[in-house]
Order: structure tokens, then sequence, then C-alpha cells
């Protein structure tokens, strides 16, 4: 019996913790048995269920790459039950984590390719799992596009690495804050995360690209049709859906879309298969 | 295996309840209690109630209690330590006295729990439940078995299943190995002649819609806001016709116990507002109609796709239950009867 399979979470301790925002965390947790992390093993755009005990299970991204072993990291915003109760805690402590859940970005079938990356507000945590596998292996993949937007500069999470990937020469950053958002020393962009793809259109070429766009339903919903008009075809664009779950594996019954199950056959999905499924989500 | 035939009469029966109590097997069985008629604990073959068209309850408990602990821990002074339950301590049960869709409603709840990867927690009950069926001479204006693929005699799910030939005689029809040992128990069966005829003796139960009909017309229907809408003003979202469903198996897990407390598992239902509120705020299903919609489109659309197998056995208990008066065979034969 896996441990999945019995919903007992592994016990993994904070190592670190680091303030993105005023009330988004990113925590860094390792196995409390060396044995049992030596035997994990995840894919990018997989998930999980982590717990504070006594308060519950909440469902988040891993937000940390494959690529980097030993660890896994999470990003959360506080705001309920559990999250407020995980923002208490310091290094040192012990929460749950059941997983990995769900499918995968296909990224071995990317090889080759383009890759542009649209992402909105706390949306990026996903993204960030799949932008650090492809660039730890970089020389696998063509041009690098992260486009990157918030409301306010405050709002931006992972600033340290937006700071890295705007300094490399193999990867170019747009970043982006909405109309009214930016703070006097803002360098980027401003302008609705849809607005500012559309105005560097032509520097993104959609031959050869995959896109990955994640972010709040309204930034998905007009940024489809600027990469359509991109010439982006809909099996091209992936994004992730994150319906409320509970088990993580396909029996509590409330994270379907349709006939689908969110927690089985996503998180990831094309745009293509989007447009078969039913509004609801 | 090949279904055996057998007789047996109520003296071989009581001799096989003691029989069982001798082994330390737990029975349960329909027992009235106060005004209700439920599945309890019973001892001998005296309390058991076989008057009733149905049980309020289905003996889904058995196998999915309303709320189970999946794990107890402690969350000390910077430590965890978490406690497996042990299933081996988990009773050996028989169901007795089940109506048939009640027996095939197992069929559906292994679907749910087993379709992908297995439970652990409900295999190790299922594996400990022996299920005798007693078919049903009798039905009510809310059954419809018939319609959702069984039938008043139906042995899907049943190890045994009984039929009353005549008063306190029984066909036993023997089902599966499980069956063959607890039968095994009482010594010298007779075989039952090829003149018995078990279909006189059972209710009839007109099929009411097509089921066939229902999938292809769900689909059809899915953006037809109007239709559900109108389906469903009068639902209160209360949850009733789930908490009585043998085949619904939706569930939520909670923590209770602060620091040191346990990890449960309890029964939960798509027509609650909460069931699919994202903490922003966002729900993919917002109003009741939607609910109502999930409800149906999941046990008659869905899972037949996904899990090979109808959510619904045709019971009516959430009929009965209904304080609003839904009544889902009229609500399913609008559906079958829609127009394309």
């Amino acid at each position: 019996m896996s441990m999945a399979d019995s919903f007992k979470p592994y016990l993994m301790k904070i190592e670190q913790i680091s303030d993105e925002t005023p009330d988004v965390k990113t925590m860094r947790l390792v196995f409390s048995d060396e044995r049992e992390g030596k035997n994990f093993s995840f894919r990018t755009g997989q998930f999980g269920e982590y717990s504070v005990f006594g308060e519950g299970e909440c469902t988040f991204c891993i937000a940390s790459p494959p690529t980097r072993q030993g660890y896994i990291e999470c990003t959360f915003r506080k705001a309920g039950r559990v999250t407020s109760a995980l923002s208490g805690l310091e290094p040192g402590e012990i929460i749950g984590f059941r997983g990995p859940y769900g499918n995968i970005f296909p990224i071995s079938d990317w090889e080759g390719k383009n890759l542009l990356f649209i992402a909105g507000g706390i949306a990026l945590p996903p993204m960030r799992s799949v932008i650090w596998n492809v660039l730890d292996l970089r020389e696998r993949y063509g041009n690098i596009t992260i486009v990157y937007g918030a409301r306010t500069v405050a709002d931006l999470v992972y600033k340290r690495e937006l700071a890295e990937w705007a300094g490399r020469s193999d990867v170019k950053l747009i970043s982006t804050v909405d109309p009214g958002g930016e703070t006097p020393d803002w360098k980027g962009e401003i302008g609705f995360v849809p607005t500012v793809l559309g105005r560097a259109a032509p520097a993104i070429a959609s031959r050869d690209t995959v896109a990955v766009v994640c972010g709040p339903p309204v930034m998905i919903k007009f940024t489809f049709p600027v990469l359509t008009k991109l010439g982006f075809k809909p099996e091209n664009i992936f994004t992730t859906l994150e319906n409320r779950m509970k088990c993580g594996v396909g029996k509590c019954g409330r994270c379907n879309v349709g006939k689908y199950f969110v927690c089985k056959d996503g998180p990831v999905f094309t745009f293509a298969q989007l447009k078969d499924m039913p509004q609801e989500y | 295996m090949e279904t055996e035939k057998k007789l047996i009469g109520r003296g071989e029966l009581e001799k096989l309840f003691s029989h069982w109590r001798s082994k330390g097997k737990r029975i349960l069985a329909p027992k009235k209690i106060g005004a209700k008629i439920d599945f309890a604990a019973v001892t001998t073959l005296e309390e058991v109630c076989l008057d009733q068209v149905q049980t309020v309850q289905s003996a889904k408990t058995a196998v999915f209690p309303r709320v189970e602990e999946l794990f107890s821990f402690k969350n000390k002074d910077g430590r965890v330590e978490i406690r497996e339950r042990d299933q081996g301590a988990l009773p050996e049960t028989v169901i007795f006295g089940l109506r048939p869709c009640d027996d095939a409603a197992f069929a559906v709840l292994k679907a749910i729990f087993n379709w992908d990867s297995q439970d652990p927690l409900f295999s190790a009950r299922m594996e400990k439940v022996a299920v005798i069926g007693v078919s049903c001479p009798r039905a009510d204006e809310y059954c419809f078995c018939t319609s959702a693929g069984g039938g008043p005699g139906g042995t899907t799910g049943s190890d045994i299943l009984l039929t009353e030939i005549a008063p306190g005689e029984y066909l036993a029809e023997i089902i599966s190995e499980k069956g063959r040992v607890l039968a095994g128990e009482a010594a010298g069966l007779k075989p039952c002649p090829a003149s018995v005829s078990k279909e006189a003796h059972l209710a009839k139960v007109e099929p009411v819609f097509a089921l066939e009909r229902v999938a292809p017309a769900l689909a059809r229907l899915f953006d037809d806001n109007a239709f559900w809408v109108e389906q469903s003003l009068r639902c209160l979202g209360c949850g009733a016709c789930a908490y009585v469903c043998p085949a619904c198996a939706c569930f939520d897990i909670q923590d209770e116990g602060g620091g040191s407390g346990q990890r449960l598992r309890c029964w939960d239902s798509c027509g609650f507002g909460l069931f699919t509120l994202h903490t922003s705020g966002h729900n993919p299903r917002p109003v009741q109609s939607q609910r109502w919609r999930q409800r149906l489109m999941h046990k008659f659309s869905y899972m037949p796709e996904r899990q090979q197998v109808l959510g619904c056995v045709g019971c009516g208990r959430c009929s009965r239950a209904c304080p609003v008066d839904m009544n889902i065979l009229e609500h399913l034969r609008s559906v079958a009867e829609a127009k394309p």
C-alpha cells in the first residue's frame, strides 16, 4: 500500500520560509524520514495535499522543479483556516504532505521548441516549477520568454528569481503591473497581461512555440484570443485548472469538470481539451 | 462461480445466526428502532424486520461510515506522531436482509473507491463483509430498480440472495464464493426443485423511463440553463438525498480534536454550495440548478463513462426523504423525454 492511498501524509520539516508578499509565503520542505525522501519523486505540474495537524489539508502545486532534489517547495496565500495556520509556523516545525498527484507538463515533448510562459499573480508557482525545470535543461529548448504580471508591484511573487531571470541572456522576461499598480521606480511594463502580450507580439513567434498560461480566469479568458491571433494552435497552449479538492486521487467527487477529474486527468490541460469541457471551473 | 440454488427454512437460518455469533461475527440487519426500520446489530433472526419495502438508510455505513477516522495524530512541542488505524480490528460482518437494490449499491461503491487506485479503508471493510439479500415481495411508488438496470430479484452485489417462496421457506441463490462458505455452514441444505419459480414471488416494478435515453439526453441538456432551473427550483440544497443514497460516496476530509486529534473522512454532498467553493470565493457551481445537474450528470453520465457503472440503483430513498417532494424518477423521466 502506498502512502498516497491511505491518506497518511509524509511528515515534512519546514527548512526555510520566504515572504513573497505581505500575505504570500514560500516554504521549503524536507522529508523528516530520509529514506522516504530518497524514494520520493515527482514531475513538473504535479500537486499535493499539505496539512497542519489539527487544522486540516490544503491543495497546492509543487512549486519547485524536480531537477532540484532533496526538498519540495510550496507557495501559498494566507486565506483560509489551513493557510492561516501554515502562515504562523516557523522553520523546524512539522507539517504533512501527500502526493505527488495529477498529471504533468509534457516537457519532453517540448524539446527543441520555443517556450512562452504567461502568468498572472499567485498563479506563477505552478509555472515556476516548469520554468526552472526547463532552465535546468536549458540546452534542450529554444527561446524562452516569460510574461508575468500582478495587480501591483507588491503583489509580484518570487522577486529575487524575477531579477535572476531578467539578468539572464538566455531568458526574455517581460514583467508588468496593472495600471495604477506601479511604483515610482518600477522599470517593467504597465498594463494587463493580455495587453502587454499583444504589445510584445512581434517579438513572439507562434511557430515551433508552446505557450503555458496560468492565471486568474479573467486573464486566461483575454489571453486566449491574443494567442490565437498570434497563430497558436489550441493543442499548443497549456494551462492548469485549480478546482477545490479533498482527496487528490479521484474519489471525493468535487473537482470534476464534466466527466474529467482535475486531480487525475489534470491539473494540466491544453486549450484543445478545455474547448471540449463544460465551463465548470 | 455458477449460482447454486438451495432451499433454506427459518429454522436453518436461526441456526446460522447463532453459528455466526459463535464465530464472533457481527450481524447487521433491518430492525425496528422507534418508528424507524434501519440496519443495526442483531443477534437473533427474531429481531430482524423484513416487512418494510425499504429501510430508512441503506447498509452503506458498514463499508463507508458517515464519519471515519483515517488516522490519529499528536502534534506537540514541534513533534508529530501519526497513529494509523488497525484494520485487522474491523469485525467480520454479515449484512442480512438487504433489498437487491442495496446489494447492487455495493458494486457501485466498489467502482467509486477502487476505479483507479484501491482505497485501503473501504477495501478492508468490504473484504470483511458478506451480503445476504432478500428479494422484494412488494414495491412502492418510489421504487424504480427496473429502470436503473436492476430488479426486485436482482443478484448483483449479493453473496446469497433469498426469496421467500412460502411462509418461512426461502429459495437461496448462492452467488459468490463468500456465499458458498456461508451457506456451507448450514449442514444439509436441500437443492431447490426446478419447479420453484422465483419470479412468482417478486414485486412487479414497471420501468418508468428508458435508461438508454438518459445519458445522451443529459449531454444535450447540459447547457440548457432554463431546463435545470425549472427542474431544481424547489431544491433546498439540504443534501438529504445524498445522505440516504446507498450509492453516494462523495466525502470531505477534516481534522478534529486540535493538536491531539484525528483526521476524519465524512460524507459530503454535491448539493451543498460549500462543496466546490474555492478559497478565493469563486465557485464553479455557484447556483443550486448547477448542483442538481451535477447530481444527475454524475450518476447517469459521468460514472457510466468513467467507472462503467451507473451511480444509481433505483431504490427511491432520495425521493422518499426529500422534504420538498422532488421525485428523482420524475426528473429522470423529464430528462429521458426531453425533445432533442
